[in-house]
């Protein structure tokens, strides 16, 4: 394609700088695009390799373990097409629509016309509520991983880690080698789910034996490690003071003043809903998700996803999908674009998908404690609506579908727009009126993405690259 | 499989109009069927504003707003909740001299309604509401006005409807209304075959088609007023807010968010759902960061709009279909049904079982379109100088 075409249209846009908009933005700059690119962190990375606020002693195995390689190589790659795209840090998407962005960026709103846009807004942890997990020092695993690597602090002096997923026993490791002291890894899946994971052997021995060698390490280090934790109790009056537990009709408990919690990751995916692609359940994740294809393009032309944000499976998976969405978007622009490459990215994002369904497997969502939920405990933290109330709107009103449950009851109408509460949300209704998760439907989601000001002033000229 | 139902009255659309013309309906011992496409006060009925507000209608509108008035602070005892309405009073302020003078001229022309409106001048304005910025040079305040959380109460009603016996029918689209005998057949979704003696059309902005197939065609066209939201926030604002001319309207809820509106959105690609654009969205904020210093650090929390019919003399249609005896029209509200709608669903039931009511609602006859001469003046003498104004879903 000539320097002609590609002057007359409009910029690309990437949203969300971590591996997967890094790997997008690199291969469009190879295919001759000036993409824009913005993220709401000071510096790319995305929240697995985040970048700490200020230089220290620690160095990149100290902050990013085995993975150290990878997140030199994309801080570098990236680094590297300064002056070919523009980068926007600290700017929030907060609003899509009919091919334009309302960024906000220095203190203003800008709205930036594109033509393709990728998508790579990533995940946030998933958590289900249980009593005390709004206690003051309880932490998500990304929340107690952000602290660490970017602010280099711990989220308490005796720290426990709940949940399940791989992150669990990553972030314990990183909080152990930190130097902080770790009291006990408290994985709600039992053990014989763990027992799936040696059908992942086969497909990626490496990561397998990593996570036994940091289960290993944990132990070694005097962490408690116990599986098939449950009835889970966050103790506490002004902040947290222990977690109770049962096993096996046995009762546990610890003391400690932090806890990091996460149930997996959830995908952030209100930029998409926002942008009107059409979504579908999956089962895997539990969730709805946008559609696309094995290329990322989504049900609106132009329109690609990458990441987790489109579905959970991981940082190599995000690189790859970052650069196999770029391809199709060069392809679909008619630039020259590298088929063969393109297929083998598809052929290793398959294997990585066959890999998600065992980690899965091991490390299931326990979706029935909603069934248990007590009715004092918080569900929106946000709006403060407890399950009774929630509850009590399912029968007053007659709800069975999400939308109608967060207008009766103000469940996920707050800061966060549902995306802490609303699995939980989701997974208490479909308990309550005896329907299939899928049944109850998704929370739409309105602008804007993440809270803005007031007095928020639309920029004076239209951003609209070349 | 068929189902087939018998019914006094078939119901087309459950919002607020549609949801309590059904409770009054069952409280006189008819059967009701009460249709909805989706779910019942899920469109205007449920995502507007939220004012309960009589000051500045037309005056025509103002023994049935006087009416349904009576109904509000008896929300508990009729559908169980109180759907957090509060008698707040609603403040009409005036940015100069000339929209004073058109509140000073609509207190006079509606003086005899007993709305009870006072008028306030600069400095009683900076006493009474100091939380008001600067720029506005006096008010008209109603005291017995106020506001209410929609998505409550639309939805309070149609659960109402279903607990006093009436059958609430959801995502259950009419597809065919036919006079048939002595009633109607109705064809709906799911293979529903229904019989009515009566059919209420309280379709709100898809109203329009079942009134042109009884040979009633009307202007009515969408509307998509959007609002903002901020988080919640100090108490500061005592009453509802709106302003002559337009432009914004602004309540605090109970939990301390404001409600901003006055501006429109764009249908998506489903013209049945919008959105608030974002330049739109952006005015309101900024708008009411200029009014309500108190707002200046606050933060938006979300945006939303709804789709409303709107008629292009801002009158709804309520009453009897001029072709079709049996037939009942009541729509359009123009982005003003919140309040009145109470007062409409009792005058529907009357219009059923009375064939007539004593609230008077000959100026909103659907026959003001079939003989334009007939058109009635909606002018309320308040300044409706702009185009739809942006209402409440207008203040």
């Amino acid at each position: 394609m000539n320097a002609h075409s590609t002057r007359t249209r409009l910029q690309p846009l990437i949203v969300g700088a971590g591996p997967a908009g890094i790997r997008a933005a690199q291969a469009l700059v190879a295919g001759g695009l000036r993409p824009l690119v913005v993220d709401e962190a000071p510096a790319c990375g995305g929240q697995i390799y985040r970048q700490r606020l200020v230089p220290d002693q620690r160095s990149a195995r100290d902050l990013y373990g085995s993975e150290a390689g990878k997140a030199e190589a994309l801080h570098r790659d990236f680094a590297g097409l300064a002056g070919k795209l523009d980068y926007w840090p600290q700017a929030l998407l907060w609003n899509l629509r009919d091919g334009r962005a309302d960024i906000m960026v220095s203190g203003e709103s800008r709205q930036v016309a594109y033509d393709g846009l990728v998508l790579a807004t990533g995940a946030t942890d998933r958590v289900l509520p249980i009593p005390g997990w709004t206690l003051p020092g309880v932490f998500t695993l990304g929340g107690a991983q952000i602290a660490l690597k970017s602010q280099g602090c711990a989220i308490g002096s005796r720290i426990v880690f709940l949940g399940s997923g791989p992150l669990l026993y990553l972030v314990a490791w990183q909080y152990l080698k930190a130097g902080a002291d770790v009291a006990a890894v408290l994985d709600t899946a039992p053990f014989a789910a763990k027992l799936s994971l040696l059908r992942g052997l086969p497909l990626f021995p490496g990561i397998v034996l990593r996570g036994l060698r940091m289960s290993a390490e944990l132990k070694l280090g005097g962490v408690a490690l116990h599986d098939g934790v449950a009835d889970v109790r966050i103790e506490g009056t002004d902040r947290v003071e222990a977690i109770a537990w049962r096993r096996g009709g046995r009762e546990h408990r610890f003391a400690c003043d932090g806890i990091g919690y996460g149930l997996a990751l959830r995908s952030e995916t209100q930029a998409a809903d926002l942008a009107g692609c059409r979504f579908a359940f999956d089962p895997r994740d539990r969730a709805f998700l946008p559609e696309r294809d094995a290329a990322g393009r989504t049900s609106v032309p132009g329109i690609y996803l990458a990441g987790d944000g489109a579905g959970i499976a991981g940082a190599d998976a995000a690189e790859r999908s970052g650069e196999r969405a770029a391809l199709a978007l060069l392809q679909d622009r008619g630039l020259p674009h590298d088929a063969g490459r393109a297929a083998a990215l598809e052929r290793e994002l398959a294997r990585i998908g066959r890999f998600r369904a065992v980690i899965e497997a091991a490390f299931p969502f326990p979706a029935h404690w909603m069934g248990g939920l007590a009715d004092g405990t918080t569900l929106c933290r946000c709006e403060e609506v407890d399950a009774g109330a929630v509850r009590d709107a399912i029968a007053r009103f007659g709800v069975h579908e999400l939308n109608r449950l967060k207008a009766a009851s103000r469940v996920g109408m707050g800061r966060c727009q549902g995306r802490v509460c609303g699995a939980a949300a989701a997974e208490l209704l479909a308990h309550e009126t005896g329907r299939g998760i899928e049944a109850v439907g998704r929370l739409r989601a309105q602008a804007p993405v993440k809270p803005v000001p007031l007095t928020l002033a639309l920029a004076a000229r239209p951003e609209a690259a070349e | 499989m068929s189902r087939r139902l018998d019914v006094d009255v078939a119901i087309i659309g459950g919002g607020l109009i549609g949801s309590s013309a059904a409770l009054a309906l069952r409280g006189m011992g008819l059967s009701v069927a009460l249709l909805d496409k989706g779910f019942c006060g899920a469109q205007a009925s449920g995502v507007n504003y939220g004012g309960v507000r009589r000051q500045g209608r037309p005056v025509e509108q103002l023994p049935l707003s006087q009416r349904a008035h009576a109904i509000w602070p008896r929300l508990r005892a009729l559908i169980g909740i109180d759907g957090e309405f509060l008698r707040s009073g609603h403040l009409k302020l005036a940015r100069d001299e000339a929209d004073m003078a058109s509140l000073e001229a609509y207190a006079r022309a509606t003086a005899r309604h007993g709305l009870g409106l006072e008028l306030i001048g600069h400095n009683e304005l900076r006493e009474r509401f100091g939380w008001i910025g600067d720029g506005i040079v006096g008010a008209s305040f109603c005291p017995g006005d106020g506001h209410a959380n929609p998505r409550l109460v639309a939805a309070g009603f149609a659960a109402a409807a279903r607990r006093a016996g009436a059958k609430v029918l959801e995502n259950t689209a009419v597809t065919g209304v036919t006079r048939d005998g002595e009633g109607f057949a109705l064809e709906a979704a799911g293979n529903l075959s229904l019989r009515a003696r009566f059919v209420v059309n309280s379709a709100g902005a898809w109203a329009g088609p079942f009134a042109e197939s009884f040979g009633e065609p009307v202007p009515l066209s969408r509307i998509y007023p959007s609002m903002i939201v901020s988080e919640p926030m100090e108490k500061v604002m005592s009453v509802n807010i709106g302003i002559e001319g337009g432009g914004i309207y602004a309540r605090q809820v109970e939990r301390g968010n404001v409600v901003v509106g006055g501006e429109r959105g764009l249908p998506l690609a489903d013209p049945d759902f919008s959105r608030p654009r974002g330049d739109g969205a952006l005015a309101i904020m900024n708008r009411a960061a200029e009014l309500f210093p108190a707002l200046r650090h606050a933060q938006a929390i979300r945006f939303w709009s709804g789709t409303e019919g709107a008629m292009p003399d801002r009158n709804p249609v309520i009453g009897p279909s001029l072709t079709t005896p049996g037939l009942i029209h009541a729509f359009g509200f123009t982005g003003a049904g919140f309040q009145i709608a109470p007062g409409v669903g009792e005058v529907l039931a009357e219009l059923v079982r009375d064939g007539q009511t004593q609230t008077p609602i000959a100026a909103f006859s659907i026959g003001r379109f079939s003989q334009p001469s007939a058109r009635t003046d909606a002018g309320s003498g308040a300044g409706q100088d702009q185009e739809p104004q942006p209402g409440e879903l207008r203040p």
